[in-house]
């Protein structure tokens, strides 16, 4: 479980303080399907960063597990990284390396031993469907190809959370439908914990089983997908939801 | 034709042997340069603000020492640290001792290269392999490192032409080469054709290192194809 206590952040900048994120809470059961949606600058992005421990946050606390993920020290900080598998926005893939050299990135960096890399790879590419293009660049492949291999990697070492920060917001809706099937197969096959960032309110509607609004750097609502898009109580929530009805 | 075989006849060694020397300057330095200056670059980029091991303070003295190496004019440097290619090579004459100062002079300018081209790599998959759970010295050596390969071999081929005009500033001071053939026949001696020959052969080496090292440059890289 992740549990989100009171977190706020605040970057100091030249111009001023920015405030990102003010006192969100909530909770991340395992198993679910869990959708942050929120317009550009209502602090989705500052949320993942501090979810993926680039950013530490100004007050309050992340505890994967039961544990602050603030207090770790540097090794047990690179080991609780790994329970957490991250799939970016521009995918950051390696773009001097192969499909399968990406996806063995981070068994690489647990000095796996080949057999184990090369099983593991190719169980992977298995999954996302990409077992014809492992010895592709990234350059040659589409956006939906490379969000699969960028899933891949994420899943590599068998993290217990997959974290996704607008997974399909590149993708046409085809692909899109594509990549939430994916999501959906992952979670339910591997009974990993998906936490999906996101501006689109159809991505949540259609895998998410519970959900937060974010606005302006607050939680202004959260609940199950089913009690928000039937009944949203916050003006951003019924402003979202209403122009989709 | 019965001129230019004699001319050869005459020269040929000579130049065979100044283009020799002059190659072996150009590498020799280029090689000790690029084992210094590869992790003076790569201490420069992960110092910087924002950096995998951001460190402002050091970053500044780092690079002010970078800066003052890479002002001094190289005849200035070359006499300058004479007693240090004295300590090194022996001797502060020939080729072998001109390869000290050529060195020191391309290991700055090496570091530069290589944090530029360190810079260019998207920041985001320096991030995502931080969230991988990657340490500092796996980022340097399984990211960039192995993101810039194709930038650091264009870099290299800039440094490498660099060393070899520096080779001629040596050649005119006793260090041999083609530089060396140059000054003595052309300036000296109002040897005009020897003098456009050794330049026509410089241009030769430029032309050609260029042009491997393109190459491999466009060899390497993964991203346009």
């Amino acid at each position: 479980m992740i549990e989100i206590k009171n977190l706020s952040k605040i970057y100091k900048e030249k111009s001023g303080r920015v405030v990102a994120l003010t006192d969100a809470s909530t909770q991340i059961q395992d198993g679910d399907i869990f959708g942050i949606i929120g317009m550009s600058g209502a602090g989705k992005s500052t949320l993942l960063r501090c979810l993926c421990l680039l950013e530490k946050p100004s007050a309050g606390q992340i505890l994967l597990d039961g544990r602050d993920l603030a207090s770790l020290s540097g090794k047990e900080l690179r080991m609780a990284r790994r329970q957490m598998g991250v799939v970016f926005q521009g995918y950051n893939l390696l773009m001097q390396k192969t499909v399968f050299e990406n996806i063995a990135f981070p068994l690489k960096l647990e000095k796996y031993d080949r057999e184990k890399v090369n099983a593991r790879v190719s169980e992977l590419l298995e999954l996302v469907g990409l077992s014809d293009r492992a010895d592709s660049y990234p350059s040659q492949l589409s956006g939906g190809q490379k969000q699969r291999v960028a899933l891949a990697r994420a899943l590599a070492t068998q993290p217990k959370y997959l974290l996704c920060d607008e997974p399909t917001s590149a993708l046409d809706p085809l692909t899109t439908q594509s990549v939430l099937n994916l999501l959906q197969d992952i979670s339910q096959k591997l009974g990993v914990t998906v936490i999906i960032i996101t501006h689109e309110l159809s991505v949540v509607r259609t895998i998410c089983n519970r959900m937060v609004v974010i606005d302006n750097g607050r939680f202004v609502e959260q609940g199950t997908v089913a009690e928000i898009f039937h009944a949203p109580q916050s003006t951003i929530a019924q402003q979202l939801i209403g122009k989709e009805a | 034709m019965q001129a230019v075989f004699e001319f050869f006849s005459q020269n040929g060694s000579l130049l065979w042997e100044g283009t020799l020397e002059t190659l072996y300057m150009t590498l020799v330095p280029t090689l000790f340069g690029y084992a210094l200056g590869l992790p003076m670059g790569v201490l420069l980029t992960i110092t910087k603000e924002g950096g995998i091991a951001c460190a402002p303070r050091f970053h500044a003295v780092f690079g002010w020492l970078v800066n003052i190496l890479r002002s001094l004019p190289f005849i200035i440097l070359m006499i300058f640290i004479i007693p240090l290619t004295r300590l090194i090579a022996g001797t502060s004459i020939g080729a072998t001792a001109a390869c000290v100062p050529l060195t020191i002079a391309a290991a700055p300018f090496i570091a530069r290269m290589v944090e530029q081209s360190l810079e260019e790599i998207d920041a985001g998959v320096v991030e995502a392999a931080k969230c991988m759970g990657a340490t500092n010295l796996q980022i340097i050596t399984r990211v960039l490192l192995v993101e810039s390969v194709p930038s650091l071999l264009r870099g290299l081929s800039i440094s490498t032409i660099t060393l070899l005009g520096y080779t001629a500033i040596t050649g005119a001071v006793g260090a041999g080469g083609l530089g060396n053939i140059a000054f003595r026949f052309g300036f000296q001696r109002y040897q005009d054709d020897v003098m456009y020959v050794t330049v026509a052969l410089l241009i030769l080496l430029v032309c050609v290192v260029q042009a491997v090292f393109n190459r491999f440059a466009k060899k390497a890289d993964k991203r346009s194809r």
